[in-house]
């Protein structure tokens, strides 16, 4: 280490220019190298994304139109609705997020991607699984565990794969040619290292060994939490800290305060889950302990928040013209807010009334889309340029993404979460008559709501459209380039 | 902070120290929680579920009926759930011993079932619900359930399971609407919900 060898944080900076073209030469290695691999869990990502997104839309419409493809079993709410969620979770989110932390592995520890064939391997069992899963819900086979739907034959291929890849991803950090640490890679290990044990500790005494009673519940929701908390969160924030200082060619704000930030997450966050259960069968001090580990986590989210802020500040014109920042700083931001509304609704007083409404649904959205999965879509749109050496064919379809998916899910948040608030106090008032076809009810006062949901929908689904053609023509026009080189080798070029 | 072992390390014993207190310790507080005598009736309380209404938890579950109605009932003063008769008493651990899996829900975009074999006795309403909400609970969004039944050309005589159905609902002449086992199995199931009797946590 004492080779002189630049901090990382250092070598984000403009300024800095000691052997550029060695460097280049060592980027373009390592990006070469992760192409094939992180080509598939993209592609994978995108067909769930949009298979997820439709799932959505067709649980949404059957809210406020019950008689939609009723007749159909497979179809019906209480099997669309966990489609939904398994396939944009563990379909998309887990595609995308286990080809960003390979990426930004590979290039925050300097080395190219060693024997990709294994992640290759891993990637296609996990989206097998997936599949598997997700059309055991379909036909019924749930196992009726929130989170963990995925029937009891197909998670074993998911836990060894993700193993596999989580292995893969300490193996590389093995081999790391750059000594030093950036922030990044400490949220990538811990959720490389977290998922693996929640998963196994959910399935054993979930659906192979099942615990006794309620004991499930709190089990069910540590897991829960945890997967947002410790696999997503993680992976999202790694990948904020990774992109907006290098698009920007700018230091982190404050080193100490991402030290803070980060063990005050591991600190705080495994403990939230049991805010899910306010109100409900289990010990008291259960859940308190959650509610008090959930206010705690003010001290992570404001940390990491001022710091992308200040790591922002007096760039916030470059947002103009750089797309990968727009998501980025579009999820930071939805970071921040999704986290400080959980910290509120997970209260006693403020869960007694949006408990078991759709107020929930609009945080969890806020969290999974608003936040990590356009996260998500900035990493994309900066890492395929380079795996592939070309440019996005067109600036206005992402453009069109953008404005579908930020206005799309602003208009589902937004209006989901006044309307559960007001769900919540017409059900915690017994003078409101819980179904009434033609006064206020709490059925039917919704309804406007679940309306508004449904067009939101259909713009992200817009933005998914462009996002998908997008990314196909980006990768046909590889091909075809890739066909082009092998036609005449002596062009070849790296 | 250049040690991963220090990161790993770290991470391992904050995980760790929730499942201890998350997992762990609930299992120790609660996981030998056993079966009380009723003393009035002598019988056991939480009763094993009879086969037919297992049959329909299944049904239950598949079906994601969890994604719109709980199974909980909150105390007094905590909500309305009392006060909506969702239920005597407040629920507690015990009586959810032989839930497998434990279906508490997070949602009420319907109403609590923890007690609906209490308030609704009736195995017709139970159908008519299924096979078309609106029969029963008009402006429901409740999705109808017409995939458990099946309609069939009436033979020699009436089923004596047809369902009755008010005109609007009724299929063409000579045919008739008949629970499938899915359906009566779910009826029985939701009967079985009921957290009635008094225990002495519950108070």
């Amino acid at each position: 280490m004492s080779t002189g060898s630049p901090s990382i944080l250092r070598s984000f900076s403009p300024a800095y220019t000691e052997d550029v073209a060695q460097q280049r030469a060592l980027l373009a290695e390592i990006d070469t190298s992760c192409r094939g691999t992180l080509l598939l869990f993209f592609g994978a990502a995108v067909v769930w994304l949009l298979i997820g997104t439709v799932f959505g839309l067709t649980a949404s419409l059957k809210l406020h139109w019950p008689n939609f493809l009723a007749d159909t079993a497979w179809l019906t709410f209480g099997r669309v609705r966990p489609a939904h969620l398994n396939a944009v979770a563990f379909g998309f989110a887990s595609n995308a997020a286990l080809a960003v932390s390979l990426w930004l592995l590979c290039r925050l520890c300097r080395v190219p991607l060693m024997h990709a064939w294994v992640a290759n391997i891993a990637g296609v069992a996990w989206n097998l699984g997936v599949a598997i899963g997700i059309a055991g819900i379909l036909a019924g086979d749930s196992t009726g565990i929130e989170w963990l739907e995925i029937p009891g034959y197909a998670s074993p291929l998911l836990f060894v794969s993700y193993a596999l890849i989580a292995i893969w991803g300490v193996i590389t950090f093995r081999f790391r040619r750059e000594r030093r640490l950036y922030v990044s890679q400490w949220y990538l290990l811990a959720a490389l290292f977290c998922f693996p044990w929640l998963y196994s500790v959910a399935q054993i005494l979930l659906i192979l060994e099942p615990v006794r009673g309620v004991v499930q519940a709190a089990v069910n929701w540590w897991f829960g939490h945890n997967v947002l908390g410790l696999w997503f969160t993680p992976i999202g924030i790694a990948a904020i800290y990774y992109f907006i200082p290098k698009v920007l060619g700018v230091p982190v704000y404050k080193y100490s305060l991402s030290l803070i930030g980060f063990w005050s997450l591991a600190l705080f966050y495994n403990w939230n889950g049991m805010h899910h259960l306010v109100g409900g069968p289990l010990p008291a001090w259960l859940i308190t302990v959650s509610i008090v580990a959930s206010v705690m986590m003010t001290i992570p989210v404001v940390t990491v928040g001022l710091n992308h802020h200040f790591t922002m500040w007096g760039h916030f014109h470059k947002l103009k013209h750089s797309p990968v920042l727009r998501f980025m700083v579009f999820g930071g931001m939805s970071y921040t807010v999704t986290s400080l509304h959980g910290v509120l609704l997970s209260l006693r007083s403020v869960s007694e009334v949006t408990h078991f409404t759709h107020s929930t649904v609009a945080h969890a959205h806020t969290g999974m889309y608003a936040f990590f999965t356009m996260v998500m879509f900035g990493a994309i749109y900066y890492i395929v340029p380079r795996i592939t050496q070309l440019a996005w064919p067109s600036a206005r379809l992402i453009r069109i993404h953008f404005w579908a998916s930020a206005l799309g899910i602003l208009l589902y948040i937004v209006p989901l979460a006044i309307g559960g608030t007001l769900q919540g106090m017409a059900m915690i008032n017994p003078d409101v008559p819980f179904l009434a076809p033609d006064k206020y009810s709490v059925v039917t006062m919704t309804l406007p709501y679940l309306k508004v949901r449904s067009v939101s929908g259909f713009i992200i689904l817009v933005g998914h459209l462009a996002f998908a053609t997008s990314f196909v023509w980006i990768v046909a026009r590889w091909l075809k380039a890739a066909r082009h080189r092998q036609a005449s080798p002596t062009t070849s070029h790296v | 902070m250049n040690y991963a072992p220090l990161v790993f390390l770290g991470v391992f014993l904050t995980l760790a120290s929730s499942w201890v207190g998350l997992v762990l310790a609930p299992q120790l507080q609660l996981g030998r929680q056993q079966e009380v005598k009723v003393e009035e009736t002598s019988e056991v309380y939480p009763p094993v579920r009879p086969g037919l209404a297992q049959r329909g938890m299944e049904v239950y579950k598949a079906n994601g009926c969890i994604y719109c109605h709980s199974q909980q009932v909150r105390p007094p003063g905590f909500g309305a759930d009392i006060e909506r008769n969702w239920g005597q008493r407040r629920t507690v651990a015990r009586d959810y011993l032989h839930d497998k899996p434990v279906m508490l829900g997070t949602m009420r975009t319907g109403p609590d079932l923890t007690n609906i074999g209490v308030r609704q006795t009736s195995i017709q309403w139970h159908l008519q619900h299924l096979y078309d909400p609106q029969i029963t609970s008009k402006g429901s969004i409740m999705p109808p359930f017409r995939f458990l039944f099946e309609k069939r050309k009436i033979g020699a005589k009436p089923s004596p399971d047809a369902l009755a159905l008010p005109r609007e609902f009724a299929p063409e002449p000579g045919y008739e609407i008949v629970p499938k086992p899915e359906a009566k199995a779910l009826v029985q199931y939701l009967l079985s919900l009921k957290a009635n009797v008094p225990l002495p946590e519950a108070e």
